[in-house]
């Protein structure tokens, strides 16, 4: 008893030491950052709905917290992320990126907590990306992500990186409210969303990933099963009937899914090539498949000068039809990416997608450059044009904005 | 889009890859006399940096434009020796604020491309890059990523010019011609120590074969009673007039670095 009550003293006191040490910044990694953000969106045409806003300003904020202890074989990491949008109450949200303790271990290494993930190769669609929830309120490329609660065990050897993955819980994907743009003319109600497990948002999802590097190839194969990210919007009929004054709304439902997915990336000379293909079987439906794949080009020093260009095309295929389709069923997507190289890292990245089947063409710039040492101001275009009416993007047809962010890095 | 893929392009690299392995196994028989000298030189100066491990140490890079104004960046950098190949190198940036936490791994090779990633701390995304952009400059500064990574013997052919004195030492003076038609250089120029085969500064020429940048290194120290590393960097463009300086500081070696510490899953760990 005496022995083992020791042991525990001394594994307090030294941790306690440890946390000491790297708060006085001696010998471990312990920081404090963030940024703080203000950010404008002006829509150019009259909202569609009644209720929606044309012009938007609203403030974001992100602190993050790290600390490396055990040698650096344990960490703990937290980030907290919040948006406040006084037009739309939807979009002004709080959301702990991550909050997750790790350890390396001789062989394995293990995560637990709130964590993001990203998985594939290519830019213009995130096809195997599963792990987490889109922060779909934030901005439409999405990006950005919910964090994810999670235990994961990843371990690498020589035959490449095995990641296994307990989902714990599951997030919610948030909409635009009745005040915000991007939305279709139904607002959806995610306090009202179903599933299509018994267990409601607390399945447990799990998930597998194998990643390997052969070369100038990179490659991971991926396997997922248990509640899309994705929801299917079902109309409320509901809440149509019990109340007449009600407007009618829409229900998210989230179905059971396996996927399997495949990510490559060849790097071959100044050429990358990309490939991201999925297989989706929901529960009681067919199988069911996506892929995007494509090329990125740069020209370095164009006409003598330190920037760089960068071209990039990617082909995008979705046989998802119905309550799961996506805008990506048969579109070719070109961009190109303006690096100058100078002080500042100004850089600006265009972009164009284009339906083959109805012709509908989505264009968005994106451009950035920081002010000094803390500042960074970026500015953000999309154009919603020829949007066929059997596009799913056609109730953003008058959603084109301009968006403008300064962020101040603390 | 499979079948759009390049196998035969893979192929071809390949090919091309093996031609150069067979081509540096087997000694030159042709050089001459000068180039057999600056050959010789070349690998004294890498046989002596042999056998140093790993290493650590902090950087800052201050950029100055021709007008005077300054920009400052801060980075940490581990290095891994590899027996047969290039080192492995893992930087993490601290400074500008917008771009701290981004890291960057790198295998340099002795032969062929190098392999690079980049992990991007807000999307949490690990992409590997075109290792080919080698003449494009790092992080905006006067330094070309060639300049910086690994100097593989095998990445130069060589010629010795002549012995030259400054500052109290004896230098040969030698060119190194580029092998990868990707380089920025036409040639360099190169002042090694007669005593200790240490670089005190190079001249780039550009494709052109102007004289477009000169590096000057000062303030070497030893480690392990061996190793010369030099603290002081300072490269300056001879067409713009911009320069950058490089100050390392907190050299650390034996740090038990092993190859685990320098994968994917460590670049997206990286702090």
């Amino acid at each position: 008893m005496v022995n083992v009550f020791s042991l525990s003293k001394k594994r307090v006191s030294s941790l306690l030491g440890g946390l000491l040490l790297a708060l006085a910044g001696q010998s471990y990694g312990n920081e404090l950052t963030g940024y703080l953000a203000v950010e404008s969106r002006s829509f150019f045409s009259d909202a569609l709905y009644t209720d929606q806003s044309d012009y938007g300003a609203s403030a974001s904020a992100e602190v993050e917290y790290y600390h490396d202890w055990d040698d650096y074989r344990q960490r703990f990491v937290a980030t907290a992320y919040a948006r406040w949008d006084p037009e739309d109450s939807e979009r002004s949200h709080g959301d702990i990126r991550e909050l997750y303790w790790w350890r390396e271990f001789e062989e394995f290494e293990v995560y637990a907590g709130v964590r993001k993930v990203f998985w594939g190769v290519t830019e213009t669609v995130h096809l195997v990306d599963v792990i987490n929830q889109d922060d779909a309120v934030e901005n439409l490329d999405g990006e950005d992500k919910l964090g994810q609660p999670m235990i994961s065990v990843l371990m690498e050897r020589d035959w490449g990186t095995l990641e296994a993955f307990a989902l714990l819980g599951f997030r919610e994907r948030a909409f635009a409210g009745d005040n915000g743009r991007l939305r279709g003319p139904l607002v959806v109600d995610d306090d009202k969303a179903l599933y299509q497990s018994g267990a409601g948002d607390k399945h447990i999802d799990l998930a597998l990933r194998w990643s390997q590097v052969f070369g100038d190839w990179d490659l991971g194969v991926s396997h997922f099963m248990g509640t899309a990210r994705d929801p299917q919007l079902l109309l409320d009929a509901g809440a149509a009937a019990s109340e007449q004054s009600q407007p009618l709304g829409l229900r998210p439902y989230y179905a059971q899914i396996q996927q399997t997915g495949l990510d490559v990336q060849a790097t071959l000379g100044d050429w990358l090539w990309k490939l991201e293909a999925i297989s989706v079987k929901q529960k009681g439906e067919d199988r069911q498949s996506a892929a995007v794949g494509g090329f990125e080009y740069t020209f370095v020093g164009i006409s003598d000068s330190a920037a760089d260009l960068g071209v990039l095309l990617e082909y995008q295929f979705d046989d998802r039809r119905g309550l799961t389709e996506t805008t990506a069923q048969n579109d070719i997507a070109l961009g190109a990416r303006w690096v100058l190289n100078d002080i500042q890292s100004t850089e600006v990245l265009a972009a164009l997608s284009v339906d083959l089947d109805n012709g509908s063409r989505f264009a968005s710039v994106e451009a950035s450059r920081r002010l000094g040492d803390k500042w960074l101001l970026e500015a953000e275009l999309r154009l919603f044009s020829n949007t066929a009416d059997d596009d799913p993007a056609y109730t953003l047809r008058d959603d084109d904005y301009l968006q403008l962010e300064l962020r101040r890095y603390f | 889009m499979i079948r759009n893929w390049p196998k035969p392009r893979t192929l071809i690299r390949f090919a091309a890859l093996l031609t150069l392995a067979a081509m540096t196994q087997a000694e030159p028989t042709s050089l001459s006399a000068s180039q057999q000298l600056g050959l010789e030189i070349a690998r004294e100066a890498d046989r002596r940096d042999l056998g140093f491990g790993d290493n650590a140490s902090e950087l800052t890079m201050t950029l100055r434009n021709q007008y005077g104004e300054e920009s400052v960046r801060r980075m940490r950098n581990k290095t891994l020796e590899q027996n047969d190949d290039g080192d492995k190198s893992l930087i993490v940036f601290d400074n500008p604020r917008d771009v701290k936490g981004t890291a960057f791994l790198s295998f340099t090779h002795k032969a062929g491309a190098d392999d690079q990633w980049l992990y991007l701390p807000a999307l949490k995304r690990v992409k590997r890059i075109a290792s080919s952009n080698k003449s494009g400059p790092f992080m905006g500064s006067e330094f070309a990523y060639e300049d910086i990574s690994s100097q593989e013997v095998e990445k130069y052919s060589y010629n010795f010019l002549r012995n030259e004195s400054f500052n109290g030492r004896n230098h040969f003076v030698i060119e190194r011609d580029p092998v990868d038609p990707k380089s920025g250089y036409s040639r360099q120029e190169v002042w090694l120590d007669t005593e200790e085969y240490r670089v005190w500064k190079v001249d780039y020429y550009d494709r052109k074969g102007d004289l477009l940048k000169t590096l000057t290194l000062s303030d070497y120290q030893q480690y392990l009673n061996k190793y010369w590393r030099a603290d002081h960097w300072l490269m300056q463009n001879h067409q713009t007039g911009k320069s950058t300086e490089l100050s390392y500081k907190g050299w650390r070696f034996a740090n038990g670095y092993r190859d685990r510490d320098f994968t994917k899953n460590s670049l997206a760990r990286a702090k």
